[in-house]
């Protein structure tokens, strides 16, 4: 679509740099056990792919871009992980850690999922333009680490983190296809903030029920209330 | 595009929305209760008019379906709002509700509304998504109000299930902006219901199956069909009654259409995957699991539960055969599912605070000792099991000889989830309203509290015995244009 992002080129090369940092740093998140670097990893994740959205908008010279950059800096990058740090502060649980599977098998699984991820995206985007597809193997993979650290965590928080880094993977895909109208990012944006608000009535919530942000704890209406 | 809202058919899903913020800042919980009836009486009767509506702006599309689902899920929020001023009023008498809460319950009452009839409403795929988003936050927070550690871990589970699963219809809008991108080039046109309806034959195929497959779990996810429904038991059963009756009815049609009109996109692409048989596949299984289930349960509303995840997988099942006959069908089946299963809601909601528990153990004989309330539980038993009189029969009639006439093998195994499931709902029928009636520890309902739930009940009645010819062409309209 837009010709500088041609294979080879300076700006496809970087924009296809920051997209996998954003998948590198989900792997970091799939295998970190303490809650506080867990925290700190997905700032930082926020952080690229703020960069990641800005080098989109100033490439495909679009200012909506721009404006989820910003909303992916301030919120994600700073905001929501200082409120986490709060939380976890508050609740005097920031030395605990919390792997449900060791580093070996979940970065394997990890592997197995982007593999799965960039197999089923490449062959079906053939048309599209190569930095498009790309780009969406990429945050399809980012999506699907998240899925998998919220399935292989026990705590509440790290499962939260999981989902949050997932909708990370949603803006990466958005950011990267050519001319995404604005209503999708501001939607994106408002669904962060609002689930986040949702999140913190959890939080208080479940510590209020049951002393522990285990969700393992949680299990109950399952099994015996059949 | 915002403009939209302010007009006839905006104004359907607006009305509730701004009633709701009005609500919010209400402190009377008295008069908050009338409030959302005015907020639902409202948005049903501008919804009245949506069928001389016909048209498609950037924002809304009026069509047939959307008229017809917009008509029906305000149809049933206004009955509800008339249920949930009586509900609520025992509830918060019993203590179950403080203040603070009543004042969340009915402002998120009115926006749950408010947002569902937008998302049917809405024509772009973005606005469609973050209604349904914003509906499901909504229900969260009901769902978890009563604070319990039951309706707490409900609401938890409800939240990261759907958060997940409205995340991938997320990544399926994307694709299909992405598949429409060659034919409209960048912009709001790639993302319109319509326009890509018309447009689906030149957009890409190979896209199109990719963005199907997310958009299928996502909003499947939502339509509480098997392996995906494990949230439902656990929002219907601890969360608020009205809630439960109006979100047992209405929010899987939402997703359900979406599905629906993703799939006559598909249909029409000759590159693409056939979409039929996935959704096909997901609609029996949930049949036969919900069926199976209906067996195992000890919890009223959890069984009623299950039983909404049957009724979806067989409307899931008639779209996903396709073509007039079965499209017709499965409309007509939402339709009657959404009506009598909040009727069941009401009086299950009014028998569990009459008995004060919400176990089989708990509720028997209830025609013995309150013949009002008994008798509207088994009528709607009976209309849910789809035996006749009532219209359900019609509906899965028509959705079996269908199946009989296309795929004979297919027939064998939905008659076996039928009969199954009719079976479970027949005997739990004789526990909860024949026999020695248990101890009375609530309230009983008023004279009129079931008013609601008549409606409903006569209305299918009325669809099964003898169904008016002008109801007949709508429904053959709507069937014809998704097909």
């Amino acid at each position: 679509m837009t010709p500088h992002l041609a294979y080879g080129a300076f700006s496809y090369d970087l924009a296809h740099l920051l997209g996998a940092a954003v998948l590198v740093l989900s792997f970091g998140l799939l295998y970190q056990r303490r809650l506080t670097s867990i925290i700190a990893i997905y700032a930082l994740q926020s952080v690229v792919l703020a960069i990641a959205a800005t080098w989109q908008g100033w490439v495909q010279d679009s200012a909506h871009l721009y404006v989820t950059a910003l909303i992916a800096l301030c919120a994600k990058g700073v905001a929501i992980p200082l409120a986490l740090r709060n939380i976890v502060f508050r609740l005097r649980i920031e030395r605990s850690v919390d792997a449900a599977l060791g580093v070996f098998p979940s970065m394997a699984l990890g592997v197995a999922v982007a593999t799965l991820s960039i197999l089923v995206v490449l062959p079906n985007t053939i048309e599209s333009e190569t930095l498009t597809r790309e780009d969406l193997a990429l945050a399809l993979s980012v999506v699907m680490l998240g899925l998998l650290s919220m399935i292989t965590r026990r705590s509440a928080l790290t499962q939260v983190i999981g989902f949050m880094s997932m909708e990370n993977g949603l803006i990466l895909a958005a950011v990267g296809l050519p001319g995404m109208p604005l209503i999708v990012e501001l939607s994106v944006a408002v669904l962060v903030m609002l689930a986040f608000v949702v999140f913190g009535v959890f939080f208080f919530r479940i510590r209020d029920q049951f002393d522990s942000l285990d969700v393992s704890h949680l299990d109950r209406v399952g099994g015996t209330h059949k | 595009m915002i403009g939209e809202l302010f007009t006839p058919a905006g104004l359907v899903a607006l009305l509730p929305l701004l009633t709701g913020v009005a609500v919010a800042f209400v402190p009377s919980g008295a008069l908050a209760a009338w409030l959302v009836i005015g907020g639902s009486t409202a948005a049903f009767v501008m919804a009245c008019a949506l069928p001389w509506q016909f048209g498609a702006g950037q924002l809304l599309l009026v069509d047939p379906l959307s008229a017809h689902m917009a008509l029906l899920t305000s149809f049933v929020g206004m009955t509800t709002a008339w249920f949930s001023r009586g509900y609520i009023a025992v509830e918060a008498a019993a203590g179950r509700l403080d203040g603070a809460r009543l004042r969340q319950y009915h402002a998120l009452f009115l926006a749950f509304l408010g947002f569902m009839l937008l998302s049917l409403l809405a024509n772009n795929l973005g606005v469609t998504w973050v209604a349904i988003e914003a509906a499901t936050l909504a229900a969260v927070i009901i769902v978890g109000l009563p604070r319990t550690a039951e309706a707490v871990e409900a609401s938890w589970k409800f939240f990261i299930l759907c958060g997940v699963g409205i995340a991938l219809a997320l990544f399926g809008t994307f694709v299909l902006y992405l598949a429409a991108l060659p034919v409209f080039g960048p912009g709001l046109q790639a993302m319109s219901w319509s326009a890509l309806t018309v447009a689906a034959p030149q957009c890409r195929g190979t896209l199109l199956n990719l963005a199907f497959v997310f958009m299928l779990l996502g909003y499947g996810t939502k339509a509480g069909l098997a392996p995906l429904h494990t949230w439902m038991p656990d929002a219907h059963a601890e969360g608020p009654t009205p809630v439960s009756a109006v979100l047992a009815g209405s929010i899987l049609n939402v997703a359900l259409v979406a599905i629906l009109r993703t799939r006559s996109i598909l249909e029409s692409n000759a590159e693409a995957i056939p979409p039929g048989p996935p959704i096909m596949a997901l609609g029996l299984l949930s049949l036969i699991l919900a069926a199976l289930s209906l067996w195992r349960r000890r919890d009223v509303k959890r069984f009623f539960a299950f039983s909404t995840v049957e009724q979806s997988g067989i409307a899931a099942f008639a779209f996903g055969l396709g073509g007039t006959v079965a499209v017709f069908a499965g409309v007509l089946h939402m339709t009657l599912h959404t009506l009598i299963k909040s009727a069941i809601f009401q009086a299950v909601g009014r028998a569990a605070q009459l008995k004060g528990g919400q176990q089989f153990a708990d509720i028997a004989g209830l025609v013995t000792g309150h013949r009002a309330l008994g008798l509207t539980l088994a009528f709607g038993i009976v209309a849910i099991a789809g035996l006749p009189p009532f219209g359900l029969f019609t509906s899965e009639f028509m959705i079996v000889m269908e199946t009989a006439r296309r795929i004979p093998a297919l027939s064998i195994v939905l008659g076996l989830g039928l009969v199954i499931s009719t079976w479970a709902l027949g005997a739990r029928l004789i526990d909860l309203c024949l026999g020695t009636p248990t101890k009375d520890k609530g309230p009983a309902p008023g004279r009129f509290a079931l008013l609601p739930a008549w409606v409903h009940l006569a209305a299918v009645l009325l669809l099964g015995l003898l169904m008016p010819g002008q109801v007949k062409a709508w429904l053959l309209a709507i069937a014809v244009s998704v097909r």
